[in-house]
């Protein structure tokens, strides 16, 4: 049988790999819906204001992507709910105690929040006039906001765990719930997370107005008005995220030391002044940074503020405890260059509109749509950054990974993960390409979003997106 | 000890039994909302038209993703409230599972692209059935493979991945199916009319004796699985439940089917229903109790202690309310038949 394939591998490393990869896939819907949420939140608000039917427009336009982000996310989701047991039946059961109930209040406080009112903000607005329509896209953006908090703070605390006692059965039982959610790295990791979603999802609203201003769309109002909005979010948050990204990283200096060795690459403890390497191949086998290039005392001036600045390096660790060096080590400077890409183009665009040539600028364009999904990347880097330079642990210091799988065989666990990549690939593959299609039109003065039309009376037939979307796809379908 | 002195770290009876049946409660509200959606694509065979197809998932598109938020506190409520139970389900039903959780995204994402292609529609349609009825006989399997019994070592699993499948597992399977089925055609005969409500009603009536022909086997089977089961169905004070059971399925039975066939009952054979599957719940409540995972684990065993289910038990009694309240409020937005040809006026 083609599963048996599978019998010479280690189950601890199939299902962390089938846990890294279903978490991943989830990941980038919801990094995405988080920021478009807020932002047709925003857009629906300007219109009800400004009585512009600009926003309006650009509403319907976002919120066909919105849907099927959304729906992806979901399905996506639901896996993840399930995937803590399947693979990690250990874990769940010693961590669950302090990490089951604040999923628990994830579902109960944000995924039925956004449940309960995605069907009104998507077909709801006949139904239940403008300002509960209002209350209905509010209440989906704070709701995806929200079940963010609730995760990140489960995930920070495998990364700073506070709070609880070690039960005579190896359970972690709660003492102090404050200090649990409110671990030392919650507070960093929520807002670097939280602003990384939205600037993800401005560089995609940002893409996709680039590629229509490139194809010539200047005079449709709506292209122009996601386009500089787009670049005014980028012009705040990419030197929030950077600056937010430093606190973050001392906080990791201070609670996880031995992840920022790793990250910078330093086997090695300089007492007198740690450099900072750019380049560098790893090699864990002989502990040492092959071919680096590196800037001296830069390392210890940016962690420490201070040139002279003792570091510790990985030699201070024992080789069982020390996370694969070149996987965290790489995905850090994937993440910092990109971030740093993301304000040089942040300040392009600045210089651009000061100089009255947003929507002329080509070079400003082009940048744009090759950075639109750059967001999406950085996003997964830094999320492998963090959790590979937690390892060898799930719960920081005290639970390993290798004490925390589920007591599987090898075959079960990599025919489903065999599975899961087949049928993601080929559903989420389907799902971008619709993305793609609805983002290949430029937002039109007609409109459709997936409500009714406000002719005639409300009637429960307008409730879907049916016969007017089915209809644009047949013309699109036969235009191709 | 120093975790003995801490005051909140044992187990208190009632919470756990509370936690137990606030699950059972969302199971069962879970079970009703997405059966009726599963149950609409299990029935997608019967409704061949385009025209028709589009009307079934019309009905339950904006709230489809709300029912299967409740699979999901599922999953997530038995992690918080018996990590154990969760830690040893997992592996034990591992295949089901990952069945169940393929097969819901192909039939999740099928509401979405299913609208955005025309090349592609058959196939988008095939996933949302076969998404539906896998999921639905995943769910079935595992009800079963739960019920006849788990191996557990310890805090862990200990059978092998083979385990759930068995014939009874394979009859809890397609009474699912059937179940799912007979819900989807009583929502249909609630939110459409004509032509459409009238094959569903026809449809009801099938699924609807499928159904009970299968909980009676399903019933006949279960004492024979296990000796607990035996003596908690046939040795009193179990027998007082065991007597009256059979005649309040059977009237209920009796009433949906005739309900079915009269023709202004447009609502009554949906709630009729869902007290057909609320009875079922209890009869599995009584099979189990006071186990958590038959035959060894009980409720208390795998509760975590006071100072954990507590913070979220009180949550829970405020929220799930709460989100009851939105949740009905959702539905009425949408109240009402779904007419099919308004929009291609």
């Amino acid at each position: 049988m083609l599963i048996m394939m599978f019998e010479g591998f280690d189950a601890i490393i199939l299902a962390r790999i089938q846990f890294a990869f279903t978490v991943a896939f989830h990941f980038i819907f919801p990094a995405f819906t988080i920021g478009l949420a807020s932002y047709l939140a925003v857009l629906n608000g300007l219109y009800m204001w400004k009585k512009d039917e600009t926003y309006l427009r650009l509403f319907k336009f976002w919120i066909k992507i919105f849907a099927v982000t959304f729906a992806m996310g979901v399905v996506s989701g639901i896996t993840m709910a399930y995937q803590f047991g399947t693979n990690w039946s250990v874990f769940s059961d010693r961590a669950g105690p302090v990490i089951g109930p604040l999923m628990a209040y994830e579902v109960l406080t944000a995924f039925f929040l956004e449940a309960g009112f995605l069907g009104i903000m998507l077909f709801g607005r006949d139904r239940v006039g403008p300002k509960l329509h209002m209350f209905a896209c509010l209440m989906v953006a704070f709701g995806t906001a929200l079940s963010a908090t609730w995760i990140l703070s489960v995930n920070s605390w495998m990364h700073t765990p506070q709070g609880h006692i070690i039960g005579e059965n190896g359970q972690f039982l709660p003492v102090n719930w404050l200090e649990i959610i409110f671990n030392p790295s919650f507070p960093y990791r929520l807002s670097h997370t939280l602003t990384a979603s939205y600037l993800t999802t401005a560089f995609i609203v940002g893409g996709v107005g680039a590629w229509h201003l490139l194809k010539g769309r200047k005079d449709n109002p709506g292209v122009k008005t996601m386009f500089s909005m787009a670049m005014w979010m980028i012009a705040f948050t990419a030197p929030l995220q950077i600056f937010l990204g430093d606190l973050h990283g001392l906080n990791t200096l201070e609670h996880q030391p031995v992840k920022v060795m790793a990250m910078e690459g330093h086997y090695e403890s300089h007492p007198d002044g740690a450099p900072l390497c750019l380049f560098g191949i790893p090699d864990d086998g002989a502990q040492e940074l092959k071919h680096a290039v590196c800037i001296p005392k830069v390392s210890s001036l940016i962690l420490k503020h201070d040139l002279n600045a003792p570091m510790d390096g990985l030699d201070t660790i024992p080789d069982e405890d020390q996370p694969p060096v070149a996987i965290v080590f790489w995905s850090f400077r994937i993440m910092v260059g990109i971030g740093f890409i993301m304000l040089g183009v942040a300040l392009l665009g600045l210089w651009t509109r000061f100089r009255g040539k947003l929507y002329d600028s080509k070079l400003l364009h082009r940048a744009m749509l090759i950075m639109g999904p750059s967001g999406l990347v950085a996003v997964l880097a830094g999320w492998i950054t963090t959790e590979v330079g937690r390892q060898p642990y799930t719960v920081h210091g005290l639970m390993r990974t290798s004490e925390s799988a589920s007591p599987l065989d090898a075959p079960a666990v990599g025919a489903s993960l065999l599975a899961f990549i087949v049928v993601y690939f080929f559903v989420f593959g389907a799902g971008v390409f619709y993305i793609l299609r609805l983002m290949k039109k430029p937002p039109q003065a007609d409109e459709q979003g997936l409500s009714s039309s406000s002719e005639g009376p409300i009637r429960t037939s307008g409730i879907t997106p049916a016969q007017q979307v089915q209809r644009q796809t047949e013309m699109d379908e036969v235009k191709e | 000890m120093e975790s003995a002195a801490l005051s909140g770290m044992e187990i208190v009876p009632w919470l756990a039994y509370a936690w137990a049946g606030l699950l059972a409660i969302a199971v069962y509200i879970y079970v009703v909302l997405d059966g009726f959606d599963l149950g609409l694509g299990i029935l997608y065979p019967f409704f061949p038209e385009k025209r028709d197809r589009d009307l079934l998932m019309n009905t339950v598109a904006p709230v489809w993703d709300g029912n299967e938020t409740w699979l999901v506190l599922g999953g997530g409520g038995l992690l918080a409230a018996f990590p154990m139970a969760y830690a040893i389900l997992m592996p034990a039903l591992y295949m089901p599972i990952i069945f169940m959780l393929l097969a819901l995204v192909f039939r999740g994402v099928a509401f979405e692209f299913r609208w955005r292609t025309k090349r592609w529609l058959k196939y988008w349609d095939a996933a949302f059935i076969g998404g539906s009825i896998v999921a639905a006989f995943s769910q079935g399997i595992a009800l079963g493979a739960l019920l006849q019994g788990v191996v557990v070592d310890g805090r862990s699993y200990a059978g092998g991945w083979w385990d759930w499948l068995t014939p009874f597992s394979v009859l809890c399977g397609v009474a699912v199916v059937a179940g799912y089925a007979l819900l989807g055609a009583t929502w249909l005969i609630m939110k459409t009319d004509g032509d459409v409500q009238s094959r569903a009603r026809k449809l009801g009536v099938i699924f609807g004796l499928a159904t009970i022909g299968f909980i009676g086997a399903v019933s006949l089977a279960t004492p024979f699985l296990d000796v607990d089961y035996y003596s908690r169905w046939f040795q009193t004070p179990g027998l007082f439940v065991t007597i009256p059971m059979p005649i309040i399925i059977g009237a209920i039975s009796i009433t949906m089917l005739a309900s079915l066939r009269t023709h202004n009952h447009e609502y009554r054979p949906f709630i009729l229903s869902l007290l057909l599957f609320a009875m079922c719940f209890v009869g599995l409540g009584i099979s189990m109790f006071p186990n958590i995972i038959p035959p060894d684990v009980s409720i208390l065993d795998a509760a975590t202690p006071f100072r954990s289910q507590i913070f979220m038990f009180v949550g829970a009694c405020v929220l799930i309310p709460l989100i009851l309240g939105y949740t009905a409020f959702a539905y009425w937005v949408f109240r009402g038949k779904v007419d099919p040809d308004e929009g291609y006026h």
